[in-house]
């Protein structure tokens, strides 16, 4: 069954893939979507039967892999609550964007290899949940990462899409290192690389050992776990790395929904609660994700208030959520994270499949600045999107019923200030914080875009769809450049194919209900996990008893944050730019990402560049073309120069020098 | 006594000609300093006893390769006063190489006499048939031993042949020879040509 | 008496008189081609008398060739020159560099 479920889309890639022109973009469509679809049929069961209580743990091998000398392992599938809980979360998000690609990539030359990549990307993925040693894990690892590359790199004639391509395998790359040299420094200390193995090994090692590291003497579990969770960080987009992330936007908003909301950027925290034991066993490392976490999800949430682009702000939105889901790792509640990221996955995904649709409905143009009023144009739409956005903001009565992210938001809130540590107090500061800025921040998105008037005209993309429109009833109306008045240019938005509304609206049933049906199971019931994460009893017990006011802060910050947007954005709309006008240096260090980029460039971009230029200027060319090849040619050709001056063509230089010979060979034989 | 005399004065006679030969201004001098070095050379070689070799070397050498020297020379309508010009810029490094190379010839002889340099031994095969005459002798070898070598001679010398008339022939201009690979090569279609001229025009041919 | 170094003197000394003349003598094609026949006519003296001198025969008929080849080489040597005159009008052969590389 677990076989079923992991290598369909495998095989549906494969023949998508090879298949390409030959079978057609239909038949390729269908076998994907198919293979998901059964895929994610088969792990619906496997996970209601985790909730219930009624499935077990096991592992299922497949193949055997390396036996050499004392490293051996094979390909196995391990399926226990943790797994069941990513295999629905990535089936079903997998097939719900499969089926929504049928209507975003309508047009699109290349469909087959798109749907390929999709279900390749699925597969890896699966994997990687699946692994039951780090290696495997890695395998899928760097499966998400090559499919990230594929997909963001998707329409490669764009120059941009092959540079954020580039951008987001390089920085995952870095992130790659320490995740490998965290998997050698495991073998090296525990002999094996079964996860099953290490867990079980590792409560004993806390404290217990160390290790030389670069030349000094540290905690052994300390640097294991910070090298992996620095693999971490590079695929979830935490600070430092997490530069690729914005710039994946360029890929189609399906891949964008698909990889880096739901499920690739997740892989980073699946792999801390997966081994939680290991994190446990390394509180210095715990303190360090706490930490990165809470930055992380402070960071993203002021760079995401300034955006223009759409999927900006959404992919901003991902990085600030993940870096909760880190810090609630980091304090200890990795149901808590996990709970996060199923709800997540939900609602993220709904808005990235949402603003898709709005993509669409307004001709391919992204920045809010050209939005407005779309409410009426495209109602389903908007209500799906408030939906996603009444979900992440984290709209709930305490007791009563919320939305998804009302309770996975404020249990990591919860637990963060629950766990007492100074980290702990300090991640639920900035965690409140950004709360604000995510409610602030996504009801500015869907003011920007659903109220308001319309401020279309301005676009070129609505101006290129008008006079698209304009050219094709030529005949009928004669040329109509009235000027409208009133911001549309005369563009009439409208609703997306039924291929795509349909998943949006089976995620926003996620979105509203998943928190609610689900809450208890995570946080609280051991039962549920049976030993798949690491359950903190003290600190899920302190959780639910802190004080009332910091139950009720997330409530009163995201209240506060909707007020700021609605001031802004509905009741005054000059207010953002009198914002900016005061405090400009403030907008400017935000609205550039802090900077990141550009620090990056000079301290690392442009030195490879340069040591690349030396290598090929002063290396290859200088030295190695040089002395080689061109060398070779130089010499012949100052060699052939000399010889044609000795043949001169005069008859009596030739009898001199034939005569010069004779006598040299007979001297020769004389002095012999 | 008769013997040594008769060997200075022909080797004497012989190196005078030859350093005449190159050094003489008008080629038929040249040409005609040649001829005597070939008498006084065949005439060494009767004191040796090789005297079918002597008699070849005045028949063929004087008499056909040193004539047709003459005919070329006086065929080629040479002007003899600007021939002479280059000599003297070459004369010290030619005078040295040629030294050089003497005193290795002699430093050779030299070596044959100190017996440090092995001449073959003869091993009688070819040896001359005593109470025979020279060119006896070599009759029988010639004809029996060196048979193909013979042969190959003769060949050598056709070639030569026919390669000095290749070179110098020029086709006569006035004739109009047979062309038979052509001939050969009409058909039928080409042969002749239907036409219907009009009354009072000719055909074009 | 005369032994075989007499002959072996008098064949070297006109040997290189023929070297010499060959490349003394820049303008004058003919005079090239006659020294070349000096050349060989000193082999045929040193061939001849070491025949002689060991009662080899070998030697002579070895001569018998070398005038042979000889006299075919001087034909078609001279031919190609009444070519070379035909074409040029002269047979100074100091600045032509036909055969240049």
């Amino acid at each position: 069954m677990i076989q079923a479920i992991v290598f369909a889309p495998l095989l549906a890639a494969l023949i998508a893939g090879l298949g390409n022109r030959m079978i057609g973009n239909t038949a390729a469509k269908a076998v994907t979507t198919a293979g998901l679809f059964l895929s994610c049929a088969l792990s619906w069961p496997i996970f209601i039967g985790f909730v219930t209580g009624s499935a077990e743990a096991g592992v299922t091998p497949v193949l055997q892999w390396v036996q050499s000398g004392t490293l051996s392992f094979d390909w196995a599938l391990r399926v226990d609550a943790l797994t069941a809980v990513m295999l629905v979360v990535i089936t079903t998000v997998s097939a719900l964007v499969h089926l929504y690609s049928w209507g975003y990539m309508e047009e699109d030359p290349d469909q087959p290899r798109f749907f390929a990549y999709l279900s390749l990307f699925t597969f890896a993925m699966l994997m990687l949940v699946t692994a039951d040693n780090l290696v495997q894990m890695f395998f899928g690892w760097e499966g998400v990462g090559l499919a990230s590359y594929l997909l963001i790199g998707f329409w490669f004639k764009k120059p941009s899409a092959c540079a954020a391509a580039i951008k987001a395998f390089v920085v995952n790359r870095v992130g790659d290192l320490g995740f490998m040299l965290g998997i050698f420094g495991t073998w090296l200390v525990f002999q094996t690389t079964s996860i099953p193995e290490i867990l079980a090994a590792a409560p004993a090692m806390k404290g217990a050992s160390t290790i030389g590291f670069l030349g000094a003497r540290v905690d052994t579990m300390t640097v294991l776990c910070i090298l992996l969770f620095i693999g971490a960080m590079g695929k979830s987009a935490q600070l430092g790395l997490h530069t690729w992330l914005p710039d994946a936007m360029e890929g189609p908003t399906p891949v964008s929904a698909l990889i880096h909301a739901a499920t690739m950027v997740t892989a980073g925290v699946f792999m801390v609660c997966r081994l939680s034991p290991m994190f446990e066993a390394a509180p210095v490392a715990l303190a360090f994700v706490t930490v990165i976490g809470a930055l992380t999800c402070f960071f993203a949430a002021t760079v995401g208030t300034c955006q223009w682009d759409i999927k900006r702000v959404i992919a901003y939105s991902t990085c600030s959520q993940l870096g909760y889901m880190f810090f609630a790792a980091g304090v200890g509640a990795y149901g808590a994270a996990m709970f996060h990221l199923f709800t997540h996955a939900f609602f993220k995904a709904l808005l990235f499949l949402g603003a898709g649709s709005v993509i669409h409905a307004m001709h391919h143009e992204q920045d809010m600045r050209y939005y407005g009023d779309l409410r009426r144009h495209i109602p389903i739409t908007f209500w799906v999107m408030t939906a996603g956005t009444l979900a992440i903001t984290g709209v709930g009565v305490i007791g009563v019923f919320g939305f998804a992210g009302f309770y996975s938001k404020d249990a990591i809130l919860e637990a963060a200030f629950g766990s007492g540590t100074e980290l702990g107090t300090l991640a639920f500061m900035l965690g409140s914080f950004a709360a604000l800025l995510t409610s602030f921040y996504s009801w500015r998105l869907v003011f920007l875009t659903f109220f308001g008037k319309p401020r279309w005209a301005g676009s070129e993309h609505i101006q290129h769809a008008v006079h698209d429109e304009h050219h094709h009833a030529d005949g009928a109306h004669g040329h109509d450049h009235a000027d409208h008045g009133d911001g549309t240019a005369g563009y009439h938005p409208h609703e997306s194919p039924w291929s795509m509304l349909v998943p949006i609206l089976v995620l926003s049933v996620g979105a509203v209900f998943a928190g609610f049906v689900f809450n208890d199971t995570f946080i609280n019931r051991e039962s549920f996990w049976n030993g798949a994460i690491f359950y903190n009893e003290h600190l899920i017990h302190a959780m639910h008893h802190v004080p009332l006011w910091v139950k009720l802060t997330p409530g009163i910050v995201m209240l506060i944050g909707l007020f700021i947007a609605w001031n802004n954005y509905i009741r005054n709309p000059a207010l953002p730019a009198a914002f900016v006008n005061n405090f400009r240096q403030l907008h400017a260090f935000v609205y550039n990402k802090w900077y990141f980029d550009e620090l990056y460039h000079f301290l690392f971009v442009r030195p490879a560049f340069w040591l690349g230029r030396q290598f090929w200027k002063i290396g290859d060319i200088g030295i190695i073309d040089r002395f080689g090849p061109n060398g070779a040619a130089w010499v012949v050709a100052r060699g052939s120069g000399y010889a044609q001056k000795v043949q001169s063509g005069y008859l009596y230089s030739y009898a001199l020098i034939m005569l010069l010979g004779l006598v040299a060979a007979i001297s020769w034989v004389m002095v012999k | 006594m008769i013997q040594l005399l008769a060997f200075y004065l022909f080797a004497t006679l012989t190196i005078a000609s030859a350093v005449l030969v190159i050094m003489s201004r008008n080629p038929v001098h040249s040409v005609l300093w040649l001829i005597v070095a070939f008498f006084n050379a065949a005439g060494l070689m009767v004191l040796v006893g090789a005297e079918f070799i002597a008699m070849l070397l005045v028949i063929v050498y004087v008499g056909a390769v040193a004539v047709l020297f003459l005919f070329v020379v006086m065929m080629l309508d040479i002007d003899f006063a600007e021939l002479r010009a280059g000599f003297i810029r070459n004369f010290p490094l030619g005078i040295l190489i040629a030294l050089i190379l003497l005193a290795e010839l002699v430093l050779g002889i030299g070596a044959i006499r100190a017996g440090s340099l092995e001449l073959g031994v003869a091993d009688g095969s070819a040896a001359p048939i005593l109470d025979r005459s020279n060119i006896e002798s070599i009759g029988a070898l010639l004809y029996g031993k060196y048979l193909f070598l013979f042969e190959t001679a003769g060949i050598i010398l056709l070639v030569a042949m026919v390669g000095a008339i290749v070179l110098t022939h020029r086709a006569r201009k006035d004739t109009r020879p047979q062309d038979v690979s052509r001939q050969v090569r009409r058909r039928p279609e080409e042969a002749t040509v239907n036409v219907k001229p009009e009354v009072g025009k000719g055909v074009q041919l | 008496m005369i032994g075989i170094e007499h002959y072996v003197v008098v064949s070297s000394i006109l040997f290189v008189l023929g070297v010499l003349g060959i490349f003394l003598n820049r303008k004058n094609v003919i005079v090239i081609l006659m020294a070349i026949e000096l050349i060989l006519l000193a082999v045929n003296i040193n061939l001849v008398a070491f025949s002689a001198f060991l009662g080899d025969l070998t030697g002579q008929i070895f001569a018998m060739f070398v005038l042979t080849v000889a006299a075919g080489e001087a034909a078609i040597g001279l031919a190609i020159l009444v070519i070379y005159f035909r074409g040029r009008g002269s047979i100074a052969v100091d600045d032509v560099n036909r055969m240049r590389g």
